[in-house]
């Protein structure tokens, strides 16, 4: 590895939390400003992270501790091997272990509200899992490789050559953001019905923790969106700034559905987006 | 350690999560906390979230009266949430047992049953004067350290497996 890689993950290991962090800031204000209210300081995400972080620990079991750290180092670890232009496929699995262990933490707590929100927080990976899968498979058709490195090196958009997979992947960012309609598992928005599903049990620190780890993911996800403009700078930051502005305005006009039509809708539409998209590609070749 | 410390008083200040309880109030002090969170008021532009789980939230706002039942829930809330932390009891019922407080089966205010950092009147009490409870109190939560905890973790965790495990002894209605 030479100097420059490590910079690199050096630099995306410190950023991230604080890109994703202002990121969280600038939704609230900006979904504050949709209902007509002021909304909270740009800087609010950072202010509660930092209060979390000076209250008393208070966890139900070891487990949690655990779990918390685990998730966190997985969603660390998966930023620095998107800096390292690793293997997409290797980043994919590294995720999966951080989002499985934040699941076993909250099923290890016998609260009725944290097991219901942790069998969410499954149906949820099982609804976004192959649906990313399938995207890197739809980048691997296009330029030949899993790896971030010759994709980067790929001379087009890839975005031309696959528009519809791209709405495939905006599908499972609006489930990894916890965004209305799919904000089943974390309930954000209804604290009557679930109290704060998965992460009820979590609590002062190590919510903190979490709350780190996400906005690791959240930049991670952004990441995988940009590889589709890798080309130019200008045509990267307009295909993430469109496509966080949608995020949030499906968050603010959509209501929260059940888990079945979450998994219903986003399976058919995603899976069947994909199969032309995947027919689009075959006519192009021949 | 300056700097860390008035990071930390300022993002306390700054993000104050409430969680409220209603003690068998009459819902018109409900009513006007939530009013709170209306776009004539905007809470959330000072950091103000109305949490659902008290193992998140730092302030505890409780409005109506204590009777012997609901005592047992109140007290288990407060005790779930994690230091520092605040009180605020809202209206006439939550600060003094208001026009209850002879009534046979009410205890009185909040007081009786928890430390109250901040009285609330009113009935019920105008969203402004809510928010004017919540600044004093995050002036009383600022400097509050956790308590120092003098008992090892393994001895806390073994409290909380007898707790879950006496959990049927604590039931309000069986």
């Amino acid at each position: 590895m030479d100097f420059k890689t490590i910079s690199f993950v050096i630099l995306a290991i410190i950023l991230a939390p604080l890109a994703g962090g202002l990121l969280a800031g600038i939704d609230r204000r900006l979904t504050a400003w949709f209902q007509g209210r002021f909304g909270p300081p740009i800087l609010q995400p950072f202010y509660d992270v930092i209060k979390l972080l000076g209250k008393e620990p208070q966890v139900v079991n070891y487990w949690q501790i655990f779990c918390v750290h685990i998730y966190l180092i997985a969603s660390i670890l998966c930023v620095a091997l998107f800096a390292m232009q690793a293997d997409l496929l290797m980043i994919f699995f590294v995720m999966t272990i951080g989002a499985v262990f934040m699941v076993v933490g909250a099923l290890a707590v016998p609260s009725p509200y944290s097991q219901l929100g942790a069998q969410r927080e499954l149906i949820q990976m099982l609804t976004y899992e192959p649906l990313l899968i399938i995207v890197f498979v739809g980048i691997y058709f296009v330029t030949d490789s899993f790896k971030i490195a010759d994709i980067l090196a790929y001379d087009r958009p890839i975005f031309l050559a696959l528009p519809l997979l791209y709405l495939v992947l905006t599908f499972a960012l609006t489930i990894k953001l916890r965004k209305s309609p799919f904000d089943i598992s974390a309930s954000h928005h209804a604290h009557q019905e679930l109290v704060r599903g998965v992460l009820t049990e979590y609590s002062g620190p190590y919510l903190a923790i979490l709350e780190i780890a996400h906005w690791y993911d959240i930049v991670l996800i952004l990441a995988i969106c940009s590889l589709f403009w890798s080309t130019s700078w200008i045509g990267l930051v307009i295909l993430l700034a469109v496509t966080y502005m949608a995020e949030i305005i499906i968050d603010n006009v959509t209501p929260r559905m059940t888990w079945k039509w979450m998994l219903t809708y986003v399976w058919a539409v995603g899976i069947s987006l994909s199969f032309f998209n995947m027919a689009l590609l075959y006519a192009k070749s021949f | 350690m300056g700097f860390f410390q008035d990071l930390l008083h300022t993002s306390r200040v700054k993000s104050p999560w409430l969680i409220h309880f209603d003690c068998g109030s009459c819902n018109g002090c409900d009513i006007e906390v939530l009013a709170c969170l209306t776009p004539v008021y905007d809470v959330e532009r000072f950091g103000i979230l109305n949490i659902g789980n008290p193992k998140h939230a730092d302030i505890l706002v409780v409005s109506g009266t204590v009777n012997p039942r609901n005592a047992k829930a109140l007290k288990n809330i407060y005790d779930q949430m994690p230091d520092p932390k605040a009180v605020i009891a809202i209206g006439a019922c939550g600060t003094s047992g208001g026009v209850f407080r002879e009534a046979y089966n009410v205890l009185g205010g909040v007081d009786k049953v928890i430390p109250v950092d901040v009285y609330v009147p009113g009935c019920p009490s105008k969203p402004e004067a809510i928010i004017d409870g919540v600044v004093l109190a995050l002036e009383k939560l600022k400097k509050r350290r956790p308590e120092k905890d003098t008992e090892p973790l393994v001895a806390d965790l073994k409290k909380a497996r007898e707790f879950y495990e006496n959990r049927e002894d604590r039931q309000v209605t069986r």
